[in-house]
């Protein structure tokens, strides 16, 4: 997994809530047994038309967006089906971090294992990190992980919390299954305690 | 002690290490596997030499691609599905895992199955790859969807890195009005607490109206707990759940199943202790509903009219403005004068035997509506070969419906089962997403009941009326 340390990146604007991962990536592309190349189908129905042409009117179809890094978007971002797809397609479309009100639970912990970073603010903040990233490739936002920080590009600074285990792993780009198996004897033990005290499991 | 509630419980009995930050490892009992979440998870164990730690705890079944037309054994004809489903035949035979092939009897979806075949216990931690694992906590264990990379995890760990979720309590008192389902108890919360109402709670569901619900109700209830944004959802297990429980082909018996009983009369939630959030309703006050946007909180009682975006504040006017747009509804329309053209019953919310009971009942002796396509698909190969011993299938296929083999078809149509642009479904399913069930399909969600009413009149329809 590739390390998330500190951002500098352009930002897009998606004011739209409850962005769900049917959204983020339709079913026909979850039948690839692969984790890459689902970046061009990332919000397949919003950004091209039914003959396969660019919807012009999607944000990330716009010139002032090529290249952008971070998504600001409305509140329940990833919400609906498990699919790891999402953060799949995002990463592979570029996308490195999302900055929302909140985010769906399994879709928040799946951004951490691939190297993306959720970042949850209040409303208040969330309406002037959409301002900014409505500057599109004539700002760039900053995203720091270390101090938990986010910076507009006028310099305004927002902090926000972030679980301290996800934020070390993000910043060092571990594999959690490696520290998980440093804990083996833990696993063992709680198995053969388990296999006495609840035979039928 | 201090009390605690049903989850506190689970979530204590399961910790197999908690480090000094606060990070635990929850143990897993049952990991249930499908192929379209699975094969990057296997891919990784075997790029890093590992292996499945308990393959007896690890149960796989095909569901979401496979066809359910009658010939399906003759192959899959979508490359790419035929691919993912091969990939899981492979990966569970390799790894030695639990498996029902998609020419067993046994296989359906995958949380249809865990509990036809006993898998699914009391008190128990049930996860998948699935957003809809919440389904097994209607027997009283803590059961959630994860992503791939925590599928390898447990496939590699048997545990899961955690942290603990809020309680929250959702209580339905009273009894059920005349034609009012789980499905409408399921959705009516929704419709209150919002689609992000539950993220950061596990939700215990609770209340006369709950106790008095089947086992097959009570799934169809926390099916949906995801809907609403919450972890999973659980019920407390009592007589209701031990009688379905017992004699499952993986349930225990003789002294192991005295053992686990008394363990599992132990699992509720103790009488003073508290609830982060608490919401009532009254079972009374809950109508027949359905949903009349692209988001599973848009519900309303069967007897509205369709809203208009200025009904709505903040976020939700621009999202209701374009649930409008896609859904092609024009506000104050009566919802009962929508016309549809596509019936789905099935999928893990409603794809139970008492379900297809339900729809046969409202269907006995009637027809469907000219030019109607309607399928029924049974939850698994075990409730299908039930239906057809009790006459229901008979009574489906005299009313015009198609009659199919187990899977998730229409539900998320990863199968050939889909909407073209501009169809519009009377659906039992659980998501009403833009594009869910096809490309330009619009989708309105409701119980298995009120899916029969609507193929016989080509309307939304008050299932009360046939009653």
């Amino acid at each position: 997994m590739e390390k998330f340390e500190k951002l500098t990146a352009i930002a897009a604007p998606m004011a739209l809530i409850n962005i769900d991962t049917d959204m983020i990536i339709p079913k026909q592309f979850l039948k690839t047994i692969k984790r890459s190349g689902l970046g061009v189908s990332a919000f397949h129905e919003m950004r091209y038309n039914l003959d396969g042409t660019d919807n012009p009117d999607f944000v990330l179809n716009k010139d002032a967006y090529k290249g952008v890094n971070i998504l600001v978007a409305g509140d329940n971002f990833g919400c609906g089906s498990s699919r790891e797809h999402a953060p799949w397609a995002l990463l592979d479309f570029g996308i490195r971090c999302v900055i929302s009100t909140s985010f769906a639970d399994i879709f928040y912990n799946n951004c951490f294992k691939n190297g993306i970073l959720p970042v949850i603010v209040t409303e208040d903040e969330l309406q002037l990190l959409m301002k900014d990233a409505g500057k599109g490739s004539n700002a760039r936002m900053v995203v720091d992980l270390e101090n938990q920080s986010v910076e507009t590009s006028d310099g305004e600074v927002i902090t926000f919390d972030v679980d301290q285990h996800s934020k070390h792993c993000l910043i060092n780009g571990l594999d959690d299954i490696g520290l998980t198996l440093e804990k083996i004897a833990s696993i063992d033990a709680f198995e053969s305690q388990m296999a006495h005290s609840a035979p039928w499991v | 002690m201090a009390p605690k509630t049903l989850y506190d419980k689970i979530w204590d009995a399961h910790m197999a290490h908690e480090a000094d930050d606060g990070t635990c490892l929850l143990y897993i009992d049952r990991h249930l596997v499908h192929e379209v979440t699975s094969p990057q998870a296997f891919e990784g164990l075997r790029m890093t030499g590992r292996t499945v730690r308990a393959p007896e705890k690890t149960i796989a079944v095909p569901d979401h691609n496979v066809p359910t037309t009658l010939d399906r054994l003759k192959g899959i004809e979508n490359e790419e599905s035929r691919i993912q489903v091969d990939a899981l035949d492979t990966n569970a035979r390799e790894f030695g895992l639990v498996y029902y092939p998609v020419d067993d009897v046994r296989q359906g979806i995958v949380h249809i199955i865990g509990p036809e075949q006993g898998w699914t216990l009391p008190g128990m931690t049930i996860v998948c790859g699935d957003s809809h694992t919440a389904t097994h906590g209607a027997f009283g264990s803590l059961a959630h969807g994860i992503g791939t990379s925590e599928v390898e995890h447990v496939l590699a760990t048997q545990t899961l890195i955690q942290k603990k979720s809020k309680n929250m309590k959702v209580e339905i008192t009273g009894k059920l009005s005349l034609g009012v389902t789980a499905k409408d108890i399921t959705l009516a919360v929704i419709g209150v607490t919002g689609t992000a109402g539950g993220t950061g709670y596990v939700i215990e569901y609770c209340g006369e109206a709950i106790r008095n619900l089947s086992m097959e109700g009570r799934m169809t209830v926390c099916n949906m707990a995801i809907e609403g944004g919450a972890r999973a959802g659980m019920i407390a297990p009592d007589e209701t759940t031990f009688d379905y429980c017992k004699g499952r082909p993986n349930a225990p018996t003789g002294e192991t199943w005295d053992a686990a009983l008394a363990y599992w009369k132990t699992l509720y939630s103790d009488d003073d202790v508290h609830f982060d959030k608490v919401i009532t309703m009254k079972g009374e006050d809950i109508a027949p509903v359905v949903t009349w946007g692209t988001s599973p909180e848009d519900v309303l009682p069967i007897t509205a009219h369709v809203p208009a975006a200025k009904d709505f504040e903040g976020g939700k006017v621009g999202a209701a403005q374009r649930s409008l747009d896609y859904m092609g509804l024009t506000p104050g329309t009566p919802l009962q004068d929508i016309t549809i053209d596509t019936v789905f019953i099935g999928s893990c919310t409603n794809g139970r035997i008492e379900d297809l009971r339900a729809a046969a009942a409202i269907l006995k002796g009637q027809k469907i509506k000219e030019g109607m396509r309607a399928m029924i698909v049974p939850g698994s190969g075990l409730v299908r070969a039930q239906a057809e011993e009790e006459g229901l299938a008979d009574i489906f296929k005299d009313a015009g419906f198609e009659w199919r083999l187990a899977g998730c078809s229409m539900c998320l149509a990863m199968n050939p089962d889909q909407l073209q642009p501009g169809e519009r479904c009377a659906a039992t399913s659980n998501r009403n997403f833009e594009g869910r069930q096809g490309r330009g399909g619009r989708t309105h969600l409701m119980s298995p009941a009120m899916a029969a009413a609507a193929a016989i009149t080509g309307k939304l329809t008050d299932v009360r009326e046939m009653m």
